[in-house]
């Protein structure tokens, strides 16, 4: 990367300067996300049409989901997205020792939600929820019941897998970030990680209600 | 567009504002409102989301063709949905031979 640099400034050398430069990968960013839109959105989208079939398969399936592990997972997330807005604004304003910090508190807020998120798997695992042939379910017997955790577990998975992502790139954006790379021309890389970060967060805030708290109120 | 620094109030605001959302989220979602809870939890996920994007990606800040492209990554998504579900919701309203 610092390769094409010039002066160690940041600048790659197909733009004319530091702006131009952002703009351009903050567009980018946000092609590449408004396509991780449509990714997710059709995982949505069978969702919603397995749920209008089964709706009452579907509430009684959610009850197996903690309610109480799935939320805390959201003030867990929310609050990395807090301290990676954080992150961001200290390399706005140069402050790499600042960057480092926010950045690892993100870092560690992410394997929390992951290390919650393990412990929910194991015990579906436990109670036999992995659908398959040997998924047992105490209660309704509509196979709908097993497309519910198939969904459960291809969303949240999917979810988790760009969690585990993004703390691979917060581990590259900190060891910049101890090398002082980041000024107040230069901070593009982080906002763009932040992008994609604050993204996830957005992923979860729909799947918590629409997978852990769909049938709560008939509980 | 670069350079424009956020103060911190307004991403601790933000964050309160999002934990005050969920926390309504899980308070209605205890409620029976039949149909409508299922679209009450959209629309204050909807809302989060809202904020999250505004605020913390500062799409706020962001320049005219990024905003557009964001709301056009938006409108595909409903695009989508509205083509998926038009065709399961009236797959059975046309009575004749099923063929296919």
């Amino acid at each position: 990367m610092s390769d094409h640099s010039s002066h160690g400034s940041g600048l790659a050398h197909q733009f004319d300067d530091l702006d131009q430069q952002l703009d351009a990968t903050t567009l980018g960013m946000w092609l590449f996300l408004a396509q991780e839109i449509m990714f997710f959105g059709g995982l949505f989208a069978a969702y919603t049409i397995y749920r209008n079939w089964h709706p009452e398969a579907f509430a009684e399936a959610s009850h197996h989901l903690d309610i109480k592990l799935g939320g805390f997972n959201t003030v867990v997330l929310i609050f990395s997205s807090l301290t990676m807005a954080l992150g961001v604004r200290a390399a706005q304003m140069g402050k790499n020792k600042a960057v480092f910090n926010y950045l690892f508190a993100t870092f560690m807020l992410g394997n929390v939600f992951l290390v919650v998120k393990a412990f929910e798997y194991h015990h579906k695992w436990v109670e036999g929820l992995i659908p398959g042939p040997w998924f047992r379910f105490e209660g309704s017997t509509d196979p709908a019941v097993q497309m519910f955790f198939n969904l459960y577990f291809a969303m949240t998975g999917m979810h988790a897998l760009h969690m585990i992502i993004g703390g691979g790139l917060l581990i590259y954006f900190m060891v910049q970030a101890r090398k002082n790379r980041y000024h107040e021309g230069y901070y593009g890389p982080v906002e763009i990680m932040g992008l994609y970060w604050h993204f996830v967060d957005i992923v979860w805030i729909f799947l918590f209600p629409l997978l852990y708290l769909l049938g709560l109120h008939n509980s | 567009m670069s350079g424009h620094v956020t103060s911190k109030k307004i991403y601790f605001a933000v964050f309160g504002a999002l934990m005050i959302l969920t926390a309504i989220t899980v308070g209605v979602a205890t409620l029976d409102l039949g149909q409508l809870n299922t679209v009450v939890a959209l629309a204050v996920a909807g809302c989060k989301a809202t904020v999250v994007i505004w605020y913390f990606m500062e799409v706020r800040h962001a320049r005219p063709l990024t905003k557009l492209t964001v709301v056009g990554g938006i409108l595909w998504l409903v695009i989508m949905l509205i083509l998926l579900f038009t065709d399961y919701i009236s797959r059975d309203w046309m009575a004749g031979p099923q063929a296919w």
